[in-house]
């Protein structure tokens, strides 16, 4: 395990991809995985073929390598723009979350597509990114009873994070609308070499409102 | 050609060794749970090391062979009869077309691995057949078998007999010390933490799956309440705020927010997943080193182990049915 840093920064974000990057080189065929998160990035390698110890001095020498120490600034993460449907047939917690805020609705999506969010993580179901940080005036605790099912596209909140659900699950995020993009892609992989999500852990990403029938042209579900 | 499902049984499901390398989607690994009768599942039957097998849990898994082939069932000793013949786990047995394969229910640990000569052709999805049900991903459907099914697999007509002598099979106890490398938040956990975990009984709770074994027993408490999350290897020992420990497996989210005490040798997470509710496990801690020479030992131990092989026809010297 590596740790970049201890709270959620622009910087320790860049540290995290400049490790990944960092082990991708150093450890080639030891590595098994990465996981990287928030502030950390896990290495997994294969305990026939090296050892921690190697691993760790393999790690020291790639991250002070130059090279890869400015690989945030050769390749920074790309930034994405998602469409969303905002309404109360599209996220049911929208207008109860508005009224918990003592805004307006208009004003709770205007802060939601207002800020640019980074994918901090991927985790909790396949294709699931944590997104920060929402503004803090929308920021709502989980719900005290998570939803048996929560529809796939649903975009929601949870405390200062945001995410889209990739599929149907069950959750206790507050939803407040729908991106009919899909977030992950299971079949992708077999049909060409396109990726099966259109984010990796270091991107931005960016909301923007559309209307029902521009969220129905674009393959959007309301179901 | 294939077998069909005639009985799924309390849990079956399609494992080859696991999806790797996908962590960055979100994506578990899946796999067997006991991956060394799984290994020895198909080195006996001379297939892949990675092939596809049926992970039986507790078992009442009944297939019809549609296919002349070989199978062989590993792993805890769950009662084996084709055409309602006794036949012998840790070896291969023919089987022709229209043969019927029952698997019974376990006499003692929970898991094992039915075994097909090639093993079982489906489709992989991410690089692995593995199915994690929670991600509907891999087997088929990416669920667990169900009545029906129709598992394809090919016509294979020369195999070697092979089996495990008896004294070289895995036993399955009702106890098991678990190794434990302490983690990096070890060092929020108190001493008198540490030494309550490495000197209690613990006992295998019902709400134990293949995302986790949940245990009960002397609550553990930690500095940390939560942690950034951050991700999770597997064997991970989690401690959330109850401070019942939970040992995370194959099918367990990649990233998660409670503090860890350390993680469990994968030898040993494959004896723990034999024990079934109310079993219990202790923990002993272990350094990296040591955990690296153990595997090592393991892994030459499991591939150099030697087969036996039965004639073809006829009995074995035992007297056994071949």
């Amino acid at each position: 395990m590596l740790y970049l840093g201890q709270a959620v920064t622009a910087e320790t974000s860049a540290g995290v991809r400049a490790a990944v990057a960092a082990a991708e080189a150093a450890l080639g065929e030891d590595l098994v995985d990465l996981v990287p998160s928030y502030a950390s990035l896990l290495i997994l390698y294969d305990p026939l073929r090296t050892d921690h110890l190697s691993v760790a001095r393999r790690m020291r020498g790639a991250l002070h390598n130059p090279r890869h120490r400015h690989v945030e600034v050769a390749q920074p993460g790309r930034t994405v723009v998602l469409p969303v449907y905002y309404a109360a047939e599209a996220g049911a917690d929208l207008e109860s979350l508005a009224a918990r805020a003592g805004l307006p609705v208009q004003e709770v999506i205007a802060l939601h597509t207002g800020t640019e969010y980074r994918v901090h993580a991927i985790g909790f179901a396949p294709g699931f990114a944590y997104l920060g940080e929402v503004d803090e005036r929308i920021a709502a605790p989980r719900l005290a009873t998570p939803r048996a099912r929560v529809p796939r596209g649903s975009v929601a909140i949870a405390e200062r994070q945001t995410a889209v659900y990739p599929a149907d699950s069950p959750g206790g995020w507050n939803l407040i609308g729908r991106c009919p993009v899909p977030l992950f892609d299971r079949d992708a992989q077999s049909r060409s070499a396109e990726p099966c999500m259109p984010i990796a852990v270091g991107d931005s990403v960016r909301f923007e409102a559309i209307d029902r029938a521009r969220f129905l042209a674009l393959g959007g579900d309301l179901s | 050609m294939s077998m069909t499902v005639v009985q799924a049984g309390i849990l079956s499901l399609l494992q080859d060794s696991g999806r790797y390398g996908h962590h960055r989607l979100g994506l578990s690994n899946g796999g067997p749970l006991d991956a060394l009768a799984f290994h020895y599942c198909n080195r006996l039957l001379q297939n892949p090391a990675h092939a596809t097998t049926i992970e039986i849990s507790v078992g009442g898994l009944q297939l019809a062979a549609q296919v002349d082939t070989y199978i062989c069932l590993a792993g805890a000793p769950m009662p084996l009869t084709i055409n309602g013949e006794e036949r012998g786990l840790w070896e291969v047995h023919r089987v022709r077309s229209t043969d019927s394969i029952r698997i019974g229910i376990a006499r003692s640990g929970c898991r094992s691995y039915l075994g097909v000569a090639d093993g079982f052709l489906v489709e992989p999805s991410f690089g692995s057949t593995a199915t994690v049900v929670r991600e509907h991903i891999g087997g088929l459907r990416g669920e667990r078998l169900r009545n029906g099914d129709v598992l394809p697999c090919g016509a294979v007509t020369a195999r070697k007999h092979f089996y495990l002598a008896e004294p070289d099979r895995p036993r399955y106890q009702n106890t098991l010390t678990v190794r434990v490398v302490p983690g990096y938040q070890q060092r929020h956990f108190s001493r008198v933490q540490q030494r309550r975990f490495f000197g209690s009984t613990y006992l295998v709770s019902e709400r134990s799956d293949r995302m986790g074994y949940r245990l009960q027993g002397p609550g553990i408490s930690c500095a940390l309440e939560g942690i950034l999350s951050e991700g999770i290897c597997s064997g991970a020992i989690q401690i959330p705020p109850d401070g019942q420990p939970i040992v995370l497996l194959n099918d367990r989210q990649t990233i998660g927010g409670y503090p860890k005490i350390g993680a469990a040798l994968s030898l040993d997470t494959a004896r723990l997943s034999q024990l079934r509710p109310g079993h219990s496990v202790h923990f002993a801690p272990i350094t990296p080193h040591t955990a690296h020479k153990a595997l090592r030992l393991a892994q030459r131990f499991a591939l150099q182990r030697p087969l036996r092989e039965r004639p073809a026809t006829g009995r074995p010297a035992d007297g056994r049915p071949a």
